[in-house]
This record gives structure tokens, sequence and C-alpha cells, in this order.
């Protein structure tokens, strides 16, 4: 299945975004962040970007005070799915303009909506920038 | 520090679609971002929930104003809180015409509802009549939804005009359709299995999105089913090819990488090919030179894509040269300095490793750095590798440090995985007998809650049956070690209930076997067990019985017996206990106490646990009592079935022992002891060979609290007992049978099947231990690799690697600009061309990294951040500069400057404008959460 969720939370633990690619319950979610939260808060910058956890395995990467955390099956190339999560905030980025947390909270559903373009059914779809914010851009302009 | 950095540095806030949201929302946003624990994050989600009811409530809502609460109730549900009664507004704004509001009220549906929610049904006709939209936008939305949405029920309504979309104009639409079909292909293969070649023809689609998505479902169908897309081989080894060498548009490159989500993509497609395909792996073969050639190792993407080549040379059959490029490539993630790449590094090895041995022996020492790393993520990832590189001359070593670092762990899920892969290895490889009960010991001391149940099955069988054949000196040896490691560890607190079963199974059968430990010492040590554990009745009815045996080798052994007090108020408490199954053993250890030496040693004989017991089931010996009786009057039994000529009853009457009843019901209980009077001592028994009623009984044991739980021992001897308690007729005839005795010794009928496997296996084979605690590296290799290597070595090697990773590092730089005019002109829809360029000049992450380094200590950073904005362009897309010199001047002063090279000029302007209008509407930086306002790439 590849990617099974992708949350962005924050040094304090505070969930920003988080999309799940198999149905958990709230219950479940909100257990499931909180440990692996504390798993990655706990490591330091030199440990390796990747956490095993349960049955999955937890790439993230941090930029500023946001964790951006991928819960990958185990055949997973944790390599390529750190990268994956900067592209991510590259297109972001390009899209926001030095992107910041703030950004993605007053714009929850932009950040989603480019995570629908890039990921589905829990594959990587779309890699190219331009493609991924096109709808985007679009919509805004009707707007 | 943090906050310094952050006061007065300008709101970077978005740049895109300005505030369509109300203060209301801002202020929400706010005083989410800014809530200090996640008691106030629920007080203030808890109020908006409050709000939001309200409101939805009502009448003639705008709709951007709906599509705000919509957003909020996103926001409650992603918090953790309820949202459901939203969601139905959700569902009616999918209806609307507009398409942010479709969208978003799609995506808050996908959040809120998983596919089987009864509210679906009303979007499924919404999806039908957008997939039938002109605008192209609507038709994808749709198919995201879908994607999200359809469970294999509504497949059918939506299947037609989704693969109509497969070829639609827009590549967009017909990516998104091919998604859905693989969406369709997992929930419901059938559904979609006349459909299949359409993967096949989407590969060819002109778009390369269109393709790459392709690839998923692809992927998954050929995991299913290889040989059908064999042909295909050639396919995708030709897609690769074109690929790397830049055919596809420049808008798929990451960081100057062409395609690599793709490319890596193809390799795990090629992997499952090629596998124990040679004709395919040749094919292959050639592209995958290339890649190891081509690919720029400088780059975390570059070793992304060197690292799934390695997988998937692991998986086909690579010539030598390719295993040497993947070697290579792996020795130099090992001598990285990046913890990401040594973790790939033994990833890689672990997996190299099936095709080539030698492999790990040339890296030995970056192994055993890894397994030293406090990195638990490295540690576990080398405990695999040593794990796939076990072998019984390296066994010792390598389970004592899986146990080390067991004990050393507290998370349960891997807890279990290495208890069991420790047992698993030990019952594997074992040098001896005693070594292995050691191993078990610590496994069941440390672990013992989490270990299968079999284990400890499989450990008292093997004290029982010890070495086997004729070492009885080497068996009384074994035995008395186990005694005296229990004796030591039963006074330990809290030791798991598993482990007491055997403890107390052990000290029962041999703890006064040597004569070294006298009955009232033993029987001390269990009355201590049941006493400590009062609450786990297993460990209890282990001891009571335990107890009894005891106490029936003493009066066998012609002894007196004291009973301890404590031992009677034990038995005391247990007849009046609630449990049946404590009571009756605690009857049977009282009557026991009350016959004589020769019928004790009947009912228990001495060390007779593994004696087979052959049951009678046709009770043949009882003809001559029957037969008197009959003759003295008595009326010939009519067994129920016969009286009743019923069938269903028939189970449930003991009386008809001929068969034995399948259900679970109290009389299996009762039964199951019979097969036990085990007889190697007394010699007069008539055997009917029974195995498999052996072996129904022995797995129940454990399982359950059923007085059967303890039949792997007692049931060999409480029958004697059992006459009087048991149901007359029959337990009294089995007892008085089951003196019969036969060469039932040593042949074990016992088929439980993990059990005899692992059993026999330490046998075999008892190999004199390596000294191996030293503490050395080098030792440690040579016990782990059993090559041999020296200080020095390490030295060299170490002192080799670092000035290689310098020279990588510079490098990187060099092949990337190298590589830029060789790149075929730029193609449409590729905005990140001008930084592009600039980014060449320096790995990106290594910059980005460094400033995570420095964000993360608190302490100076500031200075930190001052540093790196000279060296600040990190993304390749987005100029950096502006953010970091932001950073240095507000650590200075609260003033904002232009920064005349930032590449985004106007973005900063607008920023600042929006700044303006996002402190007029409350939201201000110098407030709690500074963090809020860091940019990320910053």
């Amino acid at each position: 299945m590849g990617i099974r969720f992708i949350l962005m939370v924050n040094k304090q633990g505070q969930t920003r975004l988080a999309q799940y690619y198999e149905w958990l319950t709230l219950e479940e979610r909100r257990a499931l962040e909180g440990e692996i939260v504390r798993k990655c808060l706990a490591r330091n910058d030199q440990q390796c970007s990747f956490v095993e956890h349960r049955n999955y395995k937890i790439v993230y990467r941090r930029y500023a005070s946001l964790f951006f955390m991928v819960g990958v099956d185990d055949d997973e190339n944790e390599l390529a799915i750190l990268e994956f999560i900067h592209l991510l905030v590259e297109t972001m980025d390009k899209h926001f303009g030095n992107v910041c947390e703030l950004d993605i909270m007053f714009h929850l559903e932009k950040a989603h909506f480019m995570l629908e373009e890039m990921v589905m059914n829990g594959c990587i779809v779309e890699t190219s920038k331009a493609n991924i914010l096109s709808p985007i851009q679009l919509m805004d302009k009707a707007h | 520090m943090e906050q310094l950095k952050t006061i007065g540095r300008e709101l970077a806030m978005g740049s895109q679609g300005g505030f369509g949201q109300s203060k209301e929302f801002l202020d929400l946003v706010k005083s989410i971002g800014e809530a200090r624990s996640k008691a106030e994050e629920d007080r203030i989600v808890l109020s908006e929930v409050d709000i939001l009811k309200r409101r939805l409530l009502e009448p003639d809502i705008p709709k951007r104003k709906m599509k705000e609460y919509i957003i909020r109730l996103v926001y409650i549900e992603m918090l953790g809180h309820d949202a459901s009664f939203g969601y139905i507004y959700a569902v009616k704004m999918t209806h609307d015409d507009n398409l942010l509001l479709k969208r978003t009220g799609y995506l808050a549906v996908t959040l809120f509802l998983n596919e089987d929610h009864d509210l679906i049904i009303l979007i499924v006709n919404t999806i039908q009549k957008d997939l039938r939209s002109d605008n192209y936008l609507v038709v994808c939305a749709a198919l995201n939804a879908i994607c999200r949405l359809i469970n294999e029920e509504t497949i059918p309504a939506v299947l037609p005009q989704v693969v109509e979309l497969l070829n639609h104009q827009k590549e967009a639409v017909r990516k998104k359709a091919i998604m859905a079909l693989h969406r369709f292909h997992r929930k419901s293969p059938s559904s979609v299995s006349h459909l299949v070649s359409n993967f096949r023809k989407r590969l060819c689609d002109n778009d390369p999105g269109v393709m790459g998505a392709t690839l998923c479902p692809l992927f998954d169908l050929i995991s299913e089913d290889v040989n059908s897309y064999k042909d295909l081989v050639s396919s995708f080894v030709s897609i690769l090819k074109q690929v790397t060498e830049r055919r596809l548009p420049k808008s798929y490159d990451y960081h100057q990488m062409p395609a690599p989500f793709i490319q890596i993509k193809l390799l795990k497609i090629m992997a499952l090919l090629g596998s124990g395909d040679k004709n395919a792996s040749d094919i292959m073969s050639m592209v995958l030179g290339d890649l190891f050639r081509k690919c720029d190792s400088s780059t975390n993407i570059g070793n992304a894509i060197l690292y799934e080549c390695i997988r998937c040379i692991s998986c086909i059959l690579p010539n030598p040269k390719l295993l040497e490029a993947a070697a290579d490539a792996i020795s130099k993630f090992l001598k990285s300095d990046s913890h990401n790449l040594k973790y790939m590094g033994i990833d890689g090895l672990g997996r190299l490793i099936k095709i080539s041995p030698d492999i790990a022996e040339q890296h030995q020492l970056a192994v055993i750095d890894c397994l030293e790393d406090p990195d638990d993520t490295l540690k576990r990832k080398t405990f695999e590798l040593l794990y796939k590189m076990t072998k019984s001359s390296n066994v010792e070593v390598i389970v004592d440090r899986m146990i080390d670092y067991m004990i050393s762990i507290n998370d349960n899920h891997y807890k279990t995985e290495i208890a069991s892969r420790c047992v698993e290895l030990a019952e594997q490889f074992a040098p001896s007998n005693q070594w292995f009960i050691q191993i078990m010991n610590k496994v069941f001391e440390h672990a013992g809650d989490l270990v299968n149940i079999k284990v400890a099955h499989n450990l008292m069988r093997l004290i029982a049956e010890g070495f086997g054949e004729d070492d009885d000196d080497a068996d009384s040896k074994l035995r008395l070690s186990a005694v005296e490691s229990y004796l030591q560890l039963i006074s330990e607190p809290k030791l798991p209930s598993l482990f007491l079963q055997v403890i107390s199974w052990v000290l029962g059968e041999y703890g006064t076997a040597d004569g070294k430990y006298s009955a009232s010492y033993i029987s001390g040590k269990l009355c201590d067990v049941a006493d400590a554990y009062s609450s786990d009745e297993t460990v209890k009815g282990y001891a009571v019985s335990a107890l009894m045996k005891i106490y029936a080798f003493e009066i066998a052994s012609g002894r007196k017996v004291d009973v301890l007090p404590e031992c009677q108020s034990l038995i005391e408490e247990l007849l009046a206990s609630h449990s049946t199954d404590l009571q009756q053993r605690a009857y049977e250890l009282q009557a026991l106490l009350a016959l004589d030496a020769r019928a004790v040693e009947t009912i228990l004989p001495l060390d007779a646990s593994c004696e087979d017991i052959e049951v009678d089931k046709d009770l043949s010996f009882l003809n001559g009592y029957i037969q008197q009786a009959i003759e003295s009057g008595a009326q010939p039994y009519i067994s129920e079935r016969e009286r009743s000529g019923m069938f269903e009853t028939t189970d449930y009457h003991p009386q008809d022992h001929h068969e034995v009843p399948t259900h679970a019901l109290r009389f299996e209980a009762y039964e199951l002891p019979k097969p036990s009077v085990p007889p190697q001592a007394s010699n007069e028994l008539v055997p009917v060979p029974e195995p498999s009623y052996y072996s129904e009984s022995h797995q129940p044991i454990s399982t359950s609290l059923v007085s059967e739980r303890e039949s792997s021992e007692i049931k060999l001897r409480l029958d004697g007992v059992k006459q009087k308690w048991g149901r007359p007729s029959y337990q009294s005839t089995t007892a008085a049978s089951s003196t019969t005795p036969q060469a039932a010794n040593g042949i074990s009928t016992h088929s439980d099947a993990g059990v005899g496997s692992s059993s026999s296996k330490p046998r075999s084979s008892y190999e004199p231990k390596k000294p191996e605690i030293d503490p050395e590296k080098q030792r440690l290799a040579a016990s782990l690799f059993g090559g041999s290597s020296s200080r020095t070595d390490k030295r060299s090697s170490s002192g080799g690697h670092k000035p290689a990773k310098g020279t990588a590092n510079k490098t990187a730089t060099v092949p990337k600009e190298n590589q830029t005019p060789v790149q075929p002109p730029p193609d449409l829809l590729d905005f990140g061309e001008p930084t592009a360029t600039t980014a060449t000049a320096m790995d990106p992450f290594k910059e980005l990294e460094g400033l995570m380094d420095s964000s993360s200590q608190d302490g100076g950073s500031s200075d930190v951040m001052g540093l790196y904005s000279d060296a600040a362009p990190v993304t390749t897309t987005t100029s950096v500069d502006s953010l970091l010199s932001e950073l240095s001047d507000s650590s200075k002063g609260n003033s904002r400057t232009y920064q005349p090279q930032t590449s985004k000029g106007p973005n900063t302007k607008e920023a600042l404008e929006k700044d303006a209008l996002v402190r007029q509407m409350g939201v201000n930086p110098t407030s709690q959460n500074p963090t809020l306002f860091k940019d990320l790439l910053g």
C-alpha cells in the first residue's frame, strides 16, 4: 500500500494536518499521533530519520517547528519518502512563498489539495510541482 | 531563544488568495496555534464545537461562510474531537456548483467518512453527475472522492464512467481515472478483472504523469501474478532508460535527478519481474549498471535510487558485475556519516547477504558500530541483519546481544519480536542444552508475558527429555542446573506467569531428584510462589501439582512427609477455592498424602513425565470385572444412545467413553487425566496406541484455566487419585488399567508440532563455547563474522572513509554542474528553472539539515542562524535568503528591512501587506507561539 498516513505535527505535539490512507477511528488516530510524536521528539538530529512504530515505519523530517511524518509500509524506500516530504515542502513553499506553520493552518484545505494531487491510494502519483499546483492556481484564479 | 528570533519577524503569510476568512476563523486558528497544552487545545475545540453546532442551524448561511464552517469541522476532527454533527453539511457542500466549495466539500467528506458510512450513498449521485461535467477540475474532484469513498458495493455505480474517462483528453483526468480503477482493483479485483488491459494501455500514455501513475496499479497486479506480465520487462527497462536519459519534461526533475520517484517505482517492478528469471534479469542488467554509474551519491535522492537498485539486484539473478556495484554502493552507505545512509547500508547488506554471504565480512566493524550506536532505529536494523546472518558459530554472541537489548527496551511490540527471534535462533542453533536453558530463562524472565506458550512447553520438554539416549549423567546435571537457576530466580519479584509455570513444573519434577535440596525446602519455595502470585490461578495450579509431586516422591521413597504449616494452610485455602480446578488439585493432594508408598509410586512415578501414556479406549481390561458383575446378577450396560435412540445426547454422557467428546464441556476435563497414569516404573500395562488423544489433550493445557491445563505433566499421574473424585465407573477403571506397562519409554508419540522439532535440534551438537564476552569490538567482530580483524583495521578503515566523505561532498557540486548543460531544453511547465541553477552549487540537503540542527539546539542558536544566513541558497525553487536574513535581522531588532537579493521580491511585499492585515485582525507574531511564523524551509 505504500503510504499509510501523512502527518504534520509541531514541536508541541499539536497536529496541523493529518491525512490517513486507511481508515482509523478518531481514538486510534489520537493515540497514534501522540505515540509517534513522542517518539520522534525524543530523537536528535544525528539519528536516523526513520522510526519503527508498531507495524509502521515512520519517516520524518523537521522543518523549523514542524515535523512532517509519513507512515509507510515496511518495504517502502525510506530515503525516497524522505525526499518526498521535501518535495511536498518545496511545493507548499512555491505556492505560499516562505511557507510557515501558520500558512498551513490558515489554508488547511489547500495543503490537503496538494496532497490529493501528489498521493492517491497511498501511492505517489504526481511529483511535478507544476502539475500539483495548477488545479489550485486555477481555482484561485476563479475566485 | 526561539522567541527572540521570531519576535518582530514579519508575518510571511500565504501569498495566495487573500484572506477570505473571517475574524472568527482567524481567532480560532490563532488560539489553537497558541494553545500551550493539549488540555487548553481541547477546551478551545470543545467550545468551538458548541459554537458550530449553533451556527450551522442558522438559516441562510452564505456559501463562503459555510465553507469556513466546514474547514472548522475539519479542525475539530483533526484535533481529535467528534464533528459528526456537521458531516451532513459537508455532504451538502459537494453538491455545490462552485468548484472550490465542491472540492472543499469532497475533501471534508473524505476526511470524515469511511467508505461504509451511511452518508456515502448521498454522495454517489453527485459523483456520477460530476464525472459528466465539462469542467475537468470537477471531474478530477469527483475522481479523488471515488478513490476514498467508493466501496465494493458502489463500484458498479461509477465504473462505466470511470472507464470512459480513461480516454479523456486531459491528462489529469486520465491519471485519476487510472487511480480510481486501481482503487477498484484493491477493493474488489473481480469487479475490474476484465479491465486490466487498460493499465497496460495507459503505460504507453504520452503524458508522463499518467504513465507514472499507472505504475502503481501495475505494481500491484504484477506482485499478484508475475508471469502474465513478463512481456512487459523490456518496456519497463526501456522506460527507465528513457527516464535516466532525461527524456521526461524537466518539471519531473527533483534536485537535478530526472523523475526519481518514477525510477524507483520502475525498479520495484523490475525486482518483481526479474526474480528468479535469468532472462529478464539479463535484460535489466544494462540499465541497472548504468544507474550505478550515473547516480549521484551525494544527494539523498540519488542514494534513494541507488538503494532501490540494490534492492532490485537482491531480488533478481544478477551478474557478478552488478553484485559488485551493489556491494560498492553498500559500502559507501556504511562509510557515510549520515545515520540514514548507514541504515540503508545495513538494510542493503541484509538483502545482499542472501546471495553473497561473504559480503558482510568486509563491513564487520561498520556493522558493529551500528550495533553499538545509541540510535535505536539503527540498532534494530542491525539486529535484523544479525538475525539474518546467524549460524551455529556465532549464535551465542548474537543471541546474547539480542537479549541484552531486549532487556533494555520497553516497547512491547518490538520486545515480543526480538524475544521470538531469540527463541527461534536458540532453538535452531543452540550449541548446548545448557545454553539453551539459560537463554530461555532470560527470555522468560524479561519477556515471559510476551512469548508464545509453546516456547514454555518446549523448554519443559527439553529439560525432561534431556540429551536423550544414553547420557543420563548429563541429563541430571542439566536438570540440576535448571533447578538451581530457578531457585535463584524464584524470589525475584514479579516474574511472568509463564515463567513461573515452567519453574513450578521443573521444581516439582526435579527439585528433589538430586538429593541436594530437601523436600521441605522446595515445597516451601513452591508455597511462596503460590502465595506471592495468589491471583494467578494457573501458577497456583502448577505450584500445587508440583507440591503433590514432591510429596509423592517423598512418600514413594519411604520417607516421612512433614507438610509444612504454610503448605497445609495453602491446601486448606485451596480446598475451599472458587476455582474448581484448584479445588480438585487440592483434594487430590490431600488424598495422595493419605496413601501408602506403593500406591503413590504407581500414581506418580519418579521422572516419568516423558513416558507415553497409552489409553485403552475400549476399557477392555474391565471385561473381567464386568463379566463378574453380570454373572452375579447385574444389568448389562445399555448406552444412552441405545436407550434414547438419540444421537445428540450421547456426547454429553460421560459413560460413553468410547468416544472422546468433541465438545468442550466439563467432561473433557475429567477425562484428560485418564491417559496419564504412566507406567514407566511399574510394569503391568496393556497399552493401546492412542497418539491423537495425547496431542489433543496436550494443547489446551496451557491456554485455559480448565483443569486440563496441566495435563502435560499431571495427566501422567492424577488418575490414581482421580478415581475417588472423578466419575466412579470410568476413572477408577482407568487407574487400574493404566498400570499396564509396556515399552512405552522413549517412544514419543507427541504430535505437538513446534515442540518436537525444536527440542530435537539443540540436542544434536554440543560445541565448546568460545569466550566471547570480550568487550573489544574486533573480538566481537570475529565472533560475529568468523573473520579476524584488528584494531588497526578499524582505524585505517575509519580514517579512510573520512577523507572520502569530504571529497564526496566537494565532488558533489562538480558533476551536477557538468550535468546541467547536458540537459535537454527545458520543457513547458517548469517553474523551478531560474533558481535551480543557483541551487546546484550546493547540496540543498546538507544546508537544510544544517539548519535543522541549529534550530533544534536551544543555546546560542541565533548566532548559528546568523552564520547560516551566508550560506543561504537552500531550496531549489524558493530563495530562502530572505528568510534567513530576516531571521538574523529579527534577532537584532524588530524592524524589517527589505532584502534586495530576494528572488521573491513581490511576495515579500505582499507578505508585508498581509502582515498588516493579520495584525489588524489580531494575530500578533509576538504572541505565545512564535514558531508559528517560522518559515519551514528557513
